[in-house]
C-alpha cells in the first residue's frame, strides 16, 4: 500500500514536469542563458563575427568614466520615469474615481477611457507625431482655443520627452481598470459608517478609498517603474528611425544600448549597458518591496 | 458577484464572468444618498463627457486627417472636418507601398503566434494549477521573477543565439519563443484553473483518464473564456510588435505592416493624409477586436489583478 502511494506520488511528479516543461526549457534557453551570456560577454570585446576575447571591466569603465551619452541616455531615461510614472499613477486613480460614480451612460464611458490603452504601434506613434506637428497639429490648435501658444513639441529639445510622457498619459486607461476593478471590491459598510459619521465625499476618498487601493498602486508603480525603463519603440520612431532626436534629447537608456549592439556592432559594450540597467531595475524593484509596508494597506491584516 | 456563480458560468459556457461586472457595477455607496446628488451626478457627467470628447479626439483627428486633400493638411489652421472627404486616399495609400504583401506576412506571423501562446501557456497553466509535484512553488516562484527581468537584458544574447542557427531573415525569431510560454500567461490562466473544482480532474482520474486527455477534453473546453483573453492578448502584442520585426527581418518582401509604416514614414515625411490612412488601416483590426471581445480584454486585467 505504502509503496504503491509513493509511485502514484512519483508518477504525478513525472507529469508535472512534463507538463511546465516547455517553460523551464524556454528559461534556459531565452532567459536565464541568455542572463548569464550577457553578464561574461559584458567583459569582452565581441561584435558578433569577432571572437570574444576578454577586457576586464573596461566596457564598465568607460561607459561610467568616459561615455557622455551613456550619461545622457540614463538621464533621459530618469527623467521620463521620473515624470511619467506619477502622472500616470494619478491619472489612473482620478480618471478611475470618476468612472466609480452613478452617473447615466457610465458604462459607454468607462469602455472609452479604455479604448486608447489596446492601440499601440507604430501607427499610434505616426498619429501623435502628427497630432504634435506645431502648426498644423491638433494639440495646439486645442492649446490655441484656450489661450496657449504651444511649443513646437518634437523638434524642442525641451519638449520631446514631455511630448512622449503626453502620449502615455493618452492610454492610462489599461491601469484605470485595475483601480476600478479594486474601488468596487471596498466595502460598502465602510462608507456607510464614515456617512454616518458625516465625512465629506473628499475625506471619504482619502481615507477609505485610497488605503483600500494601495495594493494596486503598488503593483502600478513597480510594473510601470520597469516598463519605463525599456521605452525604446515610441523614442525609436518618434525620433526619426534612432536618431535620438533633437539634441539627444530623446535617446533613451534602451535606444542608446540599440544604436551599439546592432548599428555599431559593439555588443560587449551593449550588454555591459544591459547588465548596469539590469541591476538599476532589480534594486528600484527592491527598494519598492522594502517600502511597502510602510504605505500598501492590506485588508487581511486588519481580519 | 459571487464566486459560486462564476463557476457554474464557466461551466455552463455563458461566459457571463467578472468581466461584465466591472463594467457594469453601480458604485455601492451612493444609493441612499438624497436629491443633492443630482447636481454632483451632474457634474460627474460633465466632466466625463468632456474628457471623453477629449480621449476621442486623436482617433477622429486621424480618421479627419486620412480624408483631407495635402493643401488641406498643410493649410493653418488646421480643420477637424475635411472639406472633401477624399476617401481615394485610402487606396493611394495602400498602393504606395507593398501592403498586401505585409498583411500576409503580419497575419502569418501573428496567426502562429496566438497558437503557440495559447497552447503552451494553457499546457504549462495546467501542470501548475492542476498537478502536485515537487519544487512546483520555486518553479512558480521562477516564472514569477522572469517578469521582472527587463526584456534588453536578453535581447542581445537572444539575437546572437538565433543568428548562430541561422533564422535572421526569418519568422521563426518572432515565434517559436511563444510556443514556450510567457509569464504573463501562465500566471493568468493559472488563476482561471484555480476556480475549476479539482474534483472534476479527480474524478476524471479515477476513471483512467491521462492527465493529457484530461488538459486536452476538460482544461482547454472549460477554460476557454481566459484562453479568448490569452488569444487577444497575444495578436495585439504579435500585431504591434515593431521591435521584433525591426531586428530580425531585412527582407523587404518578410516585412510587417509595422515595419512597413514606419519605412513609408520614411518615404513620405509629412504627407500626412496617407500616413494616417495607412496607420488607421494597421489600427483597424485592433479598434474592432476591441469592440467586439471587450470583456477578454477586462477579464483579462481583472484576472491578472487577482480575480477581483
Amino acid at each position: 500500500m505504502e509503496k504503491k502511494r509513493l509511485t502514484i506520488r512519483r508518477k504525478e511528479s513525472i507529469y508535472g514536469y512534463i507538463f511546465i516543461m516547455p517553460f523551464i526549457v524556454g528559461f534556459f534557453a531565452f532567459t536565464a542563458g541568455p542572463l548569464l551570456f550577457s553578464l561574461a560577454g559584458s567583459f569582452t570585446d565581441y561584435n558578433i563575427t569577432s571572437r570574444m576575447d576578454f577586457v576586464g571591466v573596461e566596457n564598465y569603465q568607460s561607459l561610467i568614466v568616459d561615455d557622455g551619452l551613456f550619461r545622457t541616455s540614463l538621464w533621459n531615461t530618469i527623467y521620463y520615469v521620473a515624470f511619467s510614472v506619477p502622472l500616470t499613477t494619478l491619472g489612473a486613480i482620478f480618471i478611475s474615481a470618476l468612472l466609480n460614480q452613478d452617473v447615466p451612460g457610465i458604462r459607454v464611458f468607462r469602455t472609452l477611457y479604455y479604448l486608447p490603452a489596446v492601440l499601440s504601434g507604430v501607427g499610434v506613434y505616426l498619429l501623435w507625431m502628427q497630432l504634435l506637428e506645431p502648426g498644423t497639429g491638433m494639440v495646439n490648435l486645442l492649446l490655441g482655443w484656450v489661450g496657449i501658444d504651444g511649443p513646437n513639441w518634437l523638434y524642442d529639445p525641451d519638449w520631446t520627452k514631455p511630448s512622449l510622457i503626453l502620449m502615455k498619459l493618452w492610454s492610462v486607461g489599461g491601469s484605470m481598470l485595475l483601480y476600478l476593478a479594486s474601488m468596487q471590491g471596498v466595502s460598502k459598510s465602510l462608507y456607510e459608517a464614515a456617512e454616518i459619521d458625516g465625512a465629506s465625499r473628499w475625506r471619504q476618498f482619502v481615507h477609505i478609498t485610497i488605503p483600500m487601493i494601495t495594493p494596486v498602486i503598488f503593483f502600478d508603480v513597480v510594473t510601470s517603474l520597469i516598463g519605463g525603463f525599456q521605452i525604446f519603440q515610441e523614442a525609436y520612431i518618434m525620433s526619426g528611425n534612432g536618431e535620438g532626436g533633437p539634441a539627444n534629447s530623446l535617446l533613451f537608456y534602451n535606444l542608446y544600448m540599440w544604436n551599439q549592439a546592432f548599428e555599431n556592432f559593439d555588443m560587449g559594450y551593449a550588454m555591459a549597458m544591459s547588465w548596469i540597467l539590469f541591476v538599476i531595475v532589480f534594486v528600484l524593484t527592491l527598494i519598492n518591496l522594502k517600502l511597502a509596508p510602510r504605505w500598501v494597506h492590506y485588508e487581511g491584516e486588519e481580519k | 458577484m459571487a464566486k459560486t456563480d462564476d463557476r457554474t458560468d464557466y461551466l455552463t459556457g455563458t461566459d457571463k464572468t467578472e468581466a461584465q461586472s466591472v463594467l457594469n457595477t453601480k458604485p455601492r455607496y451612493w444609493e441612499h444618498r438624497g436629491n443633492r446628488n443630482n447636481m454632483w451626478r451632474l457634474f460627474n457627467f460633465v466632466l466625463l463627457a468632456a474628457g471623453s470628447l477629449l480621449i476621442l479626439s486623436p482617433l477622429w483627428w486621424m480618421f479627419a486627417t486620412s480624408l483631407k486633400t495635402m493643401a488641406e493638411v498643410m493649410s493653418y489652421p488646421p480643420s477637424f472636418f475635411p472639406e472633401s472627404w477624399e476617401w481615394a486616399n485610402y487606396i493611394r495609400a495602400w498602393q504606395a507601398a507593398p501592403f498586401t504583401t505585409y498583411t500576409i506576412n503580419t497575419i502569418t506571423i501573428t496567426t502562429f503566434v496566438v497558437i503557440g501562446s495559447v497552447l503552451a501557456n494553457s499546457f504549462i497553466a495546467y501542470g501548475f494549477a492542476k498537478i502536485p509535484f515537487r519544487g512546483k512553488g520555486i518553479w512558480f516562484a521562477i516564472v514569477l521573477s522572469t517578469m521582472m527581468i527587463p526584456g534588453f537584458v536578453t535581447l542581445i544574447p537572444q539575437y546572437v543565439l538565433f543568428a548562430n542557427l541561422g533564422w535572421v531573415n526569418t519568422y521563426y525569431p518572432l515565434i517559436v519563443p511563444h510556443f514556450f510560454g510567457s509569464a504573463f500567461y501562465i500566471f493568468l490562466l493559472r488563476q482561471f484553473y484555480m476556480t475549476i473544482p479539482t474534483e472534476l480532474i479527480e474524478a476524471a482520474k479515477i476513471e483512467g483518464a491521462s492527465h493529457f486527455y484530461i488538459w486536452w477534453k476538460i482544461g482547454l473546453p472549460l477554460t476557454k473564456p481566459a484562453l479568448a483573453t490569452v488569444a487577444i492578448f497575444s495578436f495585439n502584442g504579435a500585431w504591434n510588435d515593431f521591435l521584433g520585426p525591426l531586428l530580425y527581418l531585412n527582407d523587404e518582401n518578410l516585412y510587417t505592416l509595422q515595419l512597413g509604416l514606419a519605412v513609408f514614414k520614411g518615404q513620405l515625411s509629412t504627407q500626412w493624409n496617407y500616413l494616417m490612412a495607412g496607420s488607421l488601416l494597421v489600427l483597424l483590426p485592433v479598434i474592432l477586436l476591441f469592440f467586439f471581445f471587450q470583456k477578454y480584454f477586462i477579464q483579462g486585467i481583472n484576472l491578472s489583478s487577482g480575480g477581483k
